[in-house]
């Protein structure tokens, strides 16, 4: 399966909507998103993962970069995960102290620093 | 004897291929279905790291993936030609240990350049946090990573 990648505005939060496998094939189009996302002035974002069905090491690199390039500019990255499999990657990996993550797109919309 | 070999060159894209014949051979030999997803994720790893270890070092050969089913056992093998100099072995190590510094400012102290140095480092942590039979060789002529998962024998005429 592909990627599919969503984009929408919910207050000053822009929330990226991500299905599928994000791999190292896939990885390059969710990063070119992420960065046009950041040029275009988008600095708190929300990465929904509701729809993914496989994450690698490479995606885990792409949402690192995407979290120093938003910090580079004061702004935030916040996840959206309630699937096991998935979060239990971000777990081994010692990111989940790295990222927030939230189980509702509202609940991330709605969290301060 | 493999059950299953594979070669493939040294291009991301084949790995994505590796993951499906992995998990499909996995599937075959009665590992069991909610582990599929770990074999999966360990393989592509592992794969991608020796696709890595490759264009790196830019050695044309190809990446080597063998898959055993034994008794009561299904493992696999992920080979590189990648030269390591003796007495060198990679160790798999966590992120969190790797960049003690996570939650500062997210620049890691370790290597963190961009985006790419960060992956071969965590591939090695996915792989040591998923599989709990795992074992990391590095030689002059090349490295392995052998993989192991618990299988039921499968069913007659399966």
């Amino acid at each position: 399966m592909d990627l599919s990648l969503s984009t929408r505005t919910v207050g000053d939060r822009t929330v990226v909507e991500v299905g599928g496998e994000i791999d190292v094939y896939t990885a390059p189009k969710l990063r070119e998103q992420l960065v046009e996302l950041v040029n275009d002035g988008s600095y708190h974002l929300v990465v929904d993962m509701e729809r993914v069905d496989f994450l690698d090491s490479t995606g885990l690199g792409v949402l690192v970069g995407g979290l120093k390039r938003v910090r580079a500019h004061e702004g935030s990255l916040r996840l959206v995960c309630n699937q096991e499999r998935i979060l239990k990657i971000f777990r081994i990996t010692g990111l989940t102290k790295v990222f927030p993550i939230h189980t509702s797109v509202d609940e991330a919309v709605a969290a301060k620093d | 004897m493999p059950t299953v070999e594979l070669r493939f060159s040294a291009l991301p894209e084949h790995v994505r291929t590796a993951r499906l014949v992995a998990a499909a051979v996995a599937r075959r030999a009665g590992v069991d279905e909610a582990v599929l997803d770990e074999v999966r994720l360990a393989v592509g790893e592992a794969c991608l790291r020796a696709v890595g270890l490759h264009q790196h070092n830019g050695l044309s050969g190809p990446v080597r993936v063998v898959l055993t089913e034994e008794e009561k056992k299904f493992s696999i093998e992920v080979g590189d030609d990648a030269p390591t100099a003796p007495g060198h072995v990679p160790a798999a190590r966590s992120t969190a240990e790797t960049h003690p510094d996570p939650d500062g400012d997210g620049n890691a102290s370790g290597p963190g350049g961009d985006d790419a140095d960060v992956d071969d480092e965590m591939g090695l942590a996915v792989i040591s946090g998923l599989v709990d039979d795992v074992e990391v060789t590095a030689s002059e002529s090349g490295g392995t990573i052998r993989m192991s998962w618990p299988a039921a024998t499968a069913a007659p005429g399966s």
